[in-house]
């Protein structure tokens, strides 16, 4: 059975509604591992040696984060750069992440419509997320379509509710086997975890 | 009144003078006052005293007040925790000295009683010289310097039983003829009176003045409090006069009882100001009681018995030394430093001649060799740290392989205790070697054996900081004692202008000298730890770590500016306000300052409320507008 590890960034989780809300349905097994990354690195000092144990002993990388300025927190960044190492990583030898599947959860203020070609932002998130997937790409990982919660800005307390429902229920698909790259083949950005609301 | 205004103005002048002249030859402060005192003094300039009588009224009253406070600082805890060392060295180094030199003055002709009073009296050290010396050097923490604050805190509590002793011996001895009451007594009950004295100041301190100042400091006025602690130092001087006791023994019981009180701090902080003063009166007045007539007529035997005297007494302490494990240098600085007869000597004397113990030559003699030991204790301690030690001790410089290339590091580390060698450690960890400076011989002996590159030495020495490559180095990392750091910022800026200086402050107002000197970089040690401390608290109440961390960093950029904010209005109030009192109204300043402050000022992360606030009353706008 797969095991999930869920790496989380947000450097000010006490003033996001929405992500306080999606990790508190954050299902309870020993198979789905939860790193909250600002409260373990406050400094940014990460201790490379234990989160690359972690991401050896998972299958499923997931990366969840708020969206800022089309980018990961910096926090998020700064692992990324320190513990995908070259000879670990990528590069001779670099083969501890091979196979796994890096999947992105992110929250964005602009609602889907915004993340189109004609939308606001003129782009999709999987083109905002393009160096993400060559990284992972880099590292011989399985690319999964992004989820993500958007227009948090609006979105109302019982709407928000089932989107943290729906995020739970796929984080134990991952875990118990259900959820699949190949069950998510077919789509592409799957902004389905929340509707625009009316 | 004028008289009075002449002599103050006297004494003042003299000190004002004279010190500033001494420290600048490097003889230090003590030397200086004495100095003073011997160009004032009857014998020399004659400018006050008619032979000496005024100047004996002063000097009693420094030594009165000096035994409070230094009653004061002895706390029983301390006392506690340094048993072993206290009774172990104190009480060997006073046993052995005093029974050789009593030997010596038996020798010679004296009866056993009046022997053994001698050799106690001379056993006495300076507690007020030697810690000062020790201070300035910055060697109160080093090995040799505990071991001397074991051997003169067991000196200041000897000299009680000592005291009571005396008049047993006396009874012992043929008796003179005398003045005070308890003279007429037997010995007996001369002893008896001196231990109902020491109990009813014991007694009476607990239950009448703690109790009085509680009254006292209610009052909230600070003039009274100091009113009533001078009024305590006096009264239980008077009244120890009055019984024929030592007005000394007196103040500094009720100073031992006081410390135990919790008065103890604002006592020591209010008569703080008037302790450097005292001080340097009662080294004045001993430089101008020493009576130079009387080594006029026998100058061999004076100067002779000092030498032998002081000679003696570094070979006890040598041995003592030696035996409590501590390394040559440090036990030179040991058996130096307490070699001279102390304060305490004349305190002794004084009685024994009250006792009729000893006629009145032998005790002028007496304190003439204890004036002129006190001295030339500076001049000792120069000349171990100039000659002797770099001749037999740890060497200045570190030994040189013959084929070893002499690398010029860029970064001198002066002073390489807990903070400096924090430093250090990480410098080195970091790959960059340092040139390290400190004044602890058994800490340079250590760290040459690691591999260090080491000079030891005074650090404010500008001949030591050559020796070191000032001249080639870039950075100074001064982590010396907070007292000495001006000084060697001073040097460099002096010698070495171009070394870019980097100063561990211990706290606020060490970091206002620091600045006044033009120092940029400066590291307040209570800063950072406190901030990181002060995080973890707002975590375990359970606020973000990375919130909280970001706090501690912007509280710190805040603090800093606020310390430069008032160090620039900090002029216009340093002349009138103690430090104390200047770092209260500060503090207070600071809190209020604090009120305003907002930490989560520009964090708001981006879905905040206030985002969501905004984006709807736009769309409102939006709406009623469309």
């Amino acid at each position: 059975m797969p095991r999930v590890l869920v790496l989380f960034a947000h450097p000010r989780l006490e003033r996001s509604r929405t992500n306080r809300a999606l990790l508190k349905a954050l299902p309870v097994s020993d198979r789905i591992t939860l790193r909250d990354l600002y409260e373990l690195y406050p400094d940014m000092q990460v201790d490379v040696n234990a989160e690359q144990d972690l991401l050896t002993a998972h299958d499923v990388v997931v990366l969840h984060h708020p969206f800022y300025w089309y980018s990961v927190p910096p926090l998020l960044k700064q692992y990324i750069d320190l513990v995908y190492a070259f000879g670990w990583a990528y590069g001779p030898g670099g083969t501890a992440l091979r196979g796994k599947v890096q999947f992105h959860v992110v929250t964005t203020g602009g609602g889907p419509e915004a993340y189109t070609a004609d939308g606001f932002h003129g782009h999709t998130l999987s083109e905002f997320l393009l160096p993400l997937k060559r990284t992972a790409t880099l590292c011989g990982m399985r690319w999964a379509p992004p989820f993500a919660a958007q227009g948090t800005h609006r979105v109302g307390d019982a709407e928000l509710e089932r989107i943290a429902h729906r995020y739970g229920r796929m984080l134990h698909g991952w875990a118990d086997g259900t959820l699949t790259l190949d069950r998510m083949a077919g789509t592409t950005d799957q902004h389905h975890l929340l509707t625009t609301p009316t | 009144m004028a008289s009075f205004l002449a002599d103050a103005v006297v004494y003042l002048g003299a000190a004002v003078l004279c010190v500033p002249v001494a420290k600048r030859l490097g003889l230090g402060s003590v030397l200086g006052y004495l100095l003073a005192g011997v160009l004032i003094g009857p014998f020399l300039l004659g400018f006050i005293g008619e032979e000496g009588k005024d100047i004996m009224h002063f000097a009693e009253f420094g030594v009165v007040m000096m035994l409070f406070l230094v009653g004061l600082e002895l706390e029983p805890a301390l006392f506690w925790r340094m048993r072993r060392q206290v009774l172990g060295l104190g009480g060997a180094q006073v046993a052995i000295t005093a029974g050789l030199l009593g030997a010596v003055a038996m020798a010679i002709g004296l009866p056993w009683q009046a022997g053994l009073a001698v050799g106690l009296a001379l056993a006495m050290s300076s507690t007020a010289i030697a810690l000062q010396s020790l201070k300035e050097k910055g060697l109160s923490h080093t090995a040799a310097g505990r071991c001397s604050f074991a051997v003169l805190l067991f000196q200041d509590i000897a000299v009680i039983p000592i005291l009571a002793l005396l008049p047993l011996l006396a009874a012992a001895a043929p008796v003179a003829a005398g003045g005070s009451w308890i003279e007429g007594l037997p010995g007996w009950q001369r002893t008896v009176v001196v231990l109902l004295a020491v109990g009813a100041i014991v007694g009476l301190g607990r239950t009448v003045v703690v109790p009085l100042l509680r009254v006292v400091a209610r009052t909230r006025l600070r003039e009274l409090f100091v009113a009533s602690a001078l009024l305590l130092v006096v009264g239980i001087a008077l009244l120890m006069e009055t019984v024929g006791l030592s007005p000394a023994l007196g103040t500094f019981l009720a100073g031992v009882v006081l410390a135990n009180s919790e008065y103890k701090h604002e006592l020591e902080s209010d008569l703080d100001p008037f302790k450097g003063l005292l001080l340097g009166l009662f080294f004045m007045a001993v430089g101008a009681s020493i009576n130079f007539p009387l080594i006029a007529e026998r100058p061999a035997l004076i100067v002779g018995a000092t030498l032998l005297v002081m000679v003696a007494k570094a070979a006890v302490l040598l041995t003592i030394g030696r035996r409590a494990g501590l390394g040559t240098d440090q036990n030179l600085l040991f058996g130096a430093g307490l070699g001279q007869v102390g304060e305490f000597a004349f305190v002794l004397l004084a009685f024994i001649a009250q006792l009729g113990l000893l006629d009145g030559t032998w005790t002028d003699g007496l304190m003439a060799v204890t004036a002129l030991s006190m001295t030339l204790t500076p001049v000792v301690m120069l000349f171990n740290d100039r000659v002797l030690l770099p001749r037999v001790g740890t060497t200045e410089a570190p030994g040189r392989e013959a084929d070893a290339v002499e690398e010029r590091n860029r970064v001198i580390i002066a002073g390489f205790g807990h903070f400096g060698s924090t430093v250090g450690r990480l410098l080195r960890a970091s790959g960059v070697q340092a040139t390290l400076l400190d004044n602890d011989s058994d800490q340079v002996d250590l760290l040459r054996k690691l591999g260090f590159k080491v000079y030891y030495g005074d650090a404010t020495r500008h001949d030591l900081l050559e020796a070191a490559g000032a001249h080639e180095a870039e950075l100074l990392v001064c982590a010396i004692a907070p007292e000495a750091a001006p000084a060697l910022v001073d040097t460099v800026h002096r010698h070495f202008p171009h070394l870019k200086v980097l100063v561990r402050s211990r706290n606020r107002m060490d970091a206002y000298e620091l600045m006044d000197q033009g120092v940029l970089h400066i590291y307040r040690e209570s800063l950072d730890t406190a901030l990181r401390l002060g995080a973890d608290v707002l975590r375990e109440l359970g606020v973000r770590g990375h919130t909280a961390h970001r706090a501690a960093l912007r509280f710190r950029t805040y603090d800093e500016d606020a310390l430069k904010e008032l160090a620039a209005r900090r002029g216009d109030t340093q002349d009138y306000i103690t430090g104390v009192r200047a770092a209260i109204a500060e503090q207070e300043e600071l809190l209020r300052k604090d009120i305003g402050l907002d930490l989560d000022d520009h964090d708001h992360a981006w879905d905040s409320q206030e985002l969501r606030e905004g984006i709807a009353a736009a769309q409102r706008n939006t709406r009623t507008t469309g």
